[in-house]
């Protein structure tokens, strides 16, 4: 393993029945990094992420995922997050019945304490811009409210290793700028990886960019030479045109 | 700075209402019947605690009722003293669904899974107990009687001293220590971190998993209080009625406590305590008649309430409250400033 890698995969697989959804990916993510995963819909990427997270468990032989040198592989989600990773799921995963304050508590509660939750959820909420919104209960807000809830809940966890999936869905122009501001302020403490399809969103965040294709990397590298990219071109835009 | 309205808080005003009222009422009534009431919403309690702040809806809660029923009675056959046969009424419970909750927690197995497999238990529970007539089935001293279950033990008595026992109105006394005790302790969960969890599961139970929480350990933790107190109200359940028959497990006695839990108002500490009361006294009351079916009332009861309030009705009371409230505070903002700038108007020359 590179001694300076955060996220490690070595020949990551996963299978549905005869369905190869990732195949013998091997990824790695540097400190304070921030990578974009790209690709087509069923590309892979959403099924590679939730292999990093543990929400799918990996058979036995099929690669190993590790997270600062530890093998997290037949991890619970819980125990992955506890090592200080911070998770942003691709639906909105927020508590809906909870005000947007008590969302954001039960992410600070768990990794500031009792005593400094209080000041973490007012942190969060400045830092985001969720004070008009801070009392109200999550399930009324929009959408692209909700994605900032989100974002909220990963930052008051203050975690080193931030994973986004799809951050940008559904949120609107200047939402958006917003958005890449603050990913760019997690990754001055953090390790990121964005998972997102948005092409503008994208090239926003100018970070290095891992393209996947039919489950496996297709090729990585800075936003120039992977967006110019013949073959990106022809599976991805080329199929968006 | 207050983050959690959704888990509400005591009112100190009501709760000491609530003390005073159950303080006096043996002074002008009976306390038979008020002392199994106490006993119906100390259950209650137990399944509102797990279901409307948890999300768990076990379908079974009756057979850790019945558990702490017929522990109590067992032990206190073989003890004599009522000391330990209460506090194994409390403890066996708990540990038993520990260890199921434990099976089905990390075992993923949730929603109506769960509502089958608690379900199952209590008729397991059920069936069992109606086939231990006949000597072979004893416990030590205690014959466990098949359908005709144990009569005859002892009831509680003053800690240490078997010679004062607790029934009648010291009895009641204690069905209302328990009550008003298990109710603090609710309370308490609720304004501690664990309780805010456990509502945090109830509403997203993957983004609980994904904040690092060990979610099967808070419902298993959960599952498990719950049950301590439902075999409290067991063990106040068979020192009232100074039997204990396998119908403590039965299919009518697991759904009596949903019904009082729904029509009371889920996500609140009030409604099932008043749900469990109102529809007890609606049941023993049909009790003494042959007309009609004691369920088709019940059930009547709870279509109706279903289909009127959906929330139960301590929550639709608390919503209308808030709302004229709400109304109130909204008249008397638009009046203010009309009444500022009569004033002003007023003093013009």
């Amino acid at each position: 393993m590179t001694s300076e890698a955060v996220v490690e995969t070595i020949d990551l697989t996963k299978r549905f029945g005869g369905v190869t959804a990732v195949d013998r990916v091997n990824f790695t993510l540097k400190e304070r990094e921030l990578r974009c995963l790209i690709g087509p819909n069923g590309a892979g990427k959403s099924t590679f992420f939730k292999c990093l997270t543990g929400q799918y468990r990996l058979d036995s032989g099929n690669g190993r995922v590790l997270i600062r040198g530890t093998d997290v592989v037949g991890m619970r989600p819980d125990q992955i997050v506890r090592m200080g990773v911070g998770i942003k799921t691709q639906v909105p995963s927020v508590m809906n019945g909870l005000t947007v304050m008590e969302n954001l508590w039960l992410a600070a509660r768990r990794t500031h304490g009792w005593a400094r939750s209080g000041a973490e959820v007012q942190r969060v909420i400045d830092e985001v811009g969720l004070g008009d919104i801070a009392r109200r209960t999550v399930g009324e807000l929009a959408h692209g409210q909700r994605q900032m809830v989100e974002i909220g809940i990963v930052l008051a966890q203050d975690p080193w290793l931030v994973l986004l999936d799809e951050p940008a869905a559904g949120i609107t122009g200047a939402e958006v700028e917003r958005l890449v501001g603050l990913i760019a302020q997690i990754n001055r403490t953090a390790s990121v990886i964005v998972v997102d399809h948005d092409m503008e969103f994208v090239r926003m965040l100018g970070a290095g960019i891992t393209v996947f294709h039919q489950g496996a990397v297709l090729t990585e590298g800075p936003p120039n030479k992977v967006l110019s990219d013949a073959r990106v071109r022809e599976v991805y835009i080329g199929n968006r045109a | 700075m207050r983050v959690w309205p959704s888990v509400g808080q005591i009112r100190w005003g009501w709760f000491l209402l609530g003390v005073a009222v159950l303080l006096v009422w043996p002074v002008f009534a009976d306390t038979h019947t008020p002392t199994i009431l106490l006993a119906y919403a100390l259950f209650a309690l137990s399944l509102g605690l797990m279901w409307g702040y948890a999300g768990l809806l076990s379908f079974g809660h009756t057979a850790y009722f019945g558990l702490g029923a017929y522990v109590y009675a067992i032990a206190v056959i073989n003890i004599g003293e009522s000391t330990v046969p209460l506090l194994l009424a409390i403890a066996i419970p708990a540990a038993v669904a520990a260890v199921i909750g434990a099976m089905m927690f990390y075992g993923r197995i949730s929603d109506v899974y769960m509502g089958v497999i608690t379900l199952v238990v209590t008729l397991i529970l059920f069936k069992f107990m109606n086939a231990t007539a006949g000597d072979q089935y004893v416990i030590g001293a205690a014959r466990l009687g098949g359908f005709n279950g144990i009569p005859g033990f002892a009831v509680l008595n003053v800690p240490g001293m078997p010679e004062w026992s607790l029934f009648g109105t010291p009895l009641y006394y204690v069905a209302a220590v328990a009550l008003l005790g298990c109710y603090l302790i609710c309370r308490w969960i609720l304004a501690r971190s664990f309780g805010r969890v456990l509502v945090g599961i109830r509403e997203n139970e993957s983004r609980c998993e994904l904040l690092g929480y060990n979610v099967p350990a808070y419902k298993t933790a959960i599952f498990s209080i719950s049950a301590a107190m439902a075999g409290l109200a067991g063990c106040l359940f068979a020192n009232w009625a100074e039997i204990v028959t396998p119908s403590v497990f039965s299919l009518r006695a697991a759904a009596e406590v949903i019904v009082w839990v729904m029509v009371g108002g889920l996500g609140t500490l009030v409604g099932p305590i008043l749900g469990a009361m109102a529809l007890g006294m609606v049941k023993l009351l049909l009790g003494e008649q042959t007309v009609i079916d004691n369920s088709l009332i019940l059930g009547l009861i709870l279509v109706i309430v279903v289909l009127a309030i959906p929330r139960g009705v301590v929550p639709a009371v608390q919503g209308w409250w808030r709302g004229r409230i709400r109304i109130r505070a909204q008249r008397a903002g638009h009046a203010r400033p009309r009444r500022r700038l009569a004033t002003a108007a007023t003093r013009q020359p």
